[in-house]
């Protein structure tokens, strides 16, 4: 009887949920997410505070062009929709969709951090660096950052992904690879702000 | 049993509409938000309002329907979000507030 019920308590829900271990592991990144918003608010007050503070140097306006940060927020929020989608074949309980997803999911994070060196790479070669200005390092500092983070979910999504292939879809490889799906959703929260306030503010102001 | 089945059939097993329409949503934010500022329509405070208030709308559609943030424990979770979305609007408005004068 009381097999039955635990049989009936899993597939009622998402296999990331169905042990203790997995749900308190879910919260407690939440937690961590509200810690990392806390985290980029304070490069955000930065970015604000210095934005006219230019010392001569490029602004935001002689830098920013429309084509290139449209790109780049078109290839995080494809990627993040490719995310989710993923995440959707994990509790049909597909390996090979969730693979071939976070496989997209990949390529375009790949694609969008090959954008932002590009970015960065031609703003130096137009005398905008790091030490240019106080705007000028801060933008680097916000920019790179998110851009750090990333890079960060590329390899800790290639993580998750080996070990889904090797194990497949059990509750500990459920809840690996639900967090990790929410990592690359935050991604792309920051990222809005940086859109918003970072270059949509600079074409502005 | 059944009831489980279903359950599971609505949520995860059918085409995944709440991710289709999270998408489009937030392409059409997105080139709003890019409209208003190129088209230069409204007046610079409107202008960064409209931005603002558009991102948002967009982080809301992440959080909501990627990020199945009220799934589950939704309470704990939607609590830790808000404390940290709180700091940052104080970290952030503070700061923009006291740069105001003349720094």
């Amino acid at each position: 009887m009381s097999e039955t019920h635990a049989v009936a308590t899993e597939s009622r829900g998402p296999l990331e949920y169905a042990t203790k271990d997995g749900q308190m592991k879910i919260f407690g990144f939440w937690v961590f997410l509200g810690a990392e918003v806390v985290l980029f608010s304070c490069l955000f007050a930065v970015y604000l505070a210095y934005l006219h503070h230019t010392a001569g140097g490029p602004t935001a306006h002689d830098l920013y062009e429309v084509k290139g940060f449209l790109i780049e927020t078109l290839l995080l929020l494809t990627s993040s929709f490719t995310c989710g989608l993923g995440i959707h074949e994990l509790r049909r309980r597909n390996k090979a969709g969730v693979l071939a997803w976070l496989l997209i999911t990949l390529l375009f994070g790949l694609g969008f951090i090959g954008m932002e060196v590009k970015e960065f790479v031609d703003y130096v070669g137009e005398g905008a660096t790091l030490s240019t200005s106080a705007f000028l390092s801060s933008f680097y500092i916000l920019v790179g950052t998110h851009g750090a983070h990333v890079s960060l979910g590329i390899l800790w999504m290639i993580a998750v992904m080996i070990q889904l292939g090797l194990y497949g879809i059990n509750p500990v490889t459920a809840r690996k690879a639900f967090i990790v799906g929410l990592y690359w959703h935050f991604l792309d929260v920051v990222w809005v702000f940086i859109f918003t306030a970072v270059y949509l503010t600079g074409l502005v102001l | 049993m059944e009831k489980n089945q279903s359950f599971t059939h609505d949520d995860h097993h059918g085409f995944p509409w709440k991710h289709i329409i999270g998408f489009i949503l937030s392409l059409v934010l997105t080139f709003a938000a890019l409209f208003v500022v190129l088209s230069g329509a409204l007046p610079t405070t409107m202008t960064l309002a409209a931005i603002v208030v558009l991102a948002i709308f967009q982080v809301l559609v992440q959080l909501l329907m990627f990020m199945h943030l009220n799934e589950h424990e939704g309470a704990f979770q939607t609590i830790s979000m808000a404390f940290g979305f709180l700091i940052a609007l104080a970290v952030v408005a503070g700061s923009i507030w006291v740069m105001s004068f003349g720094m």
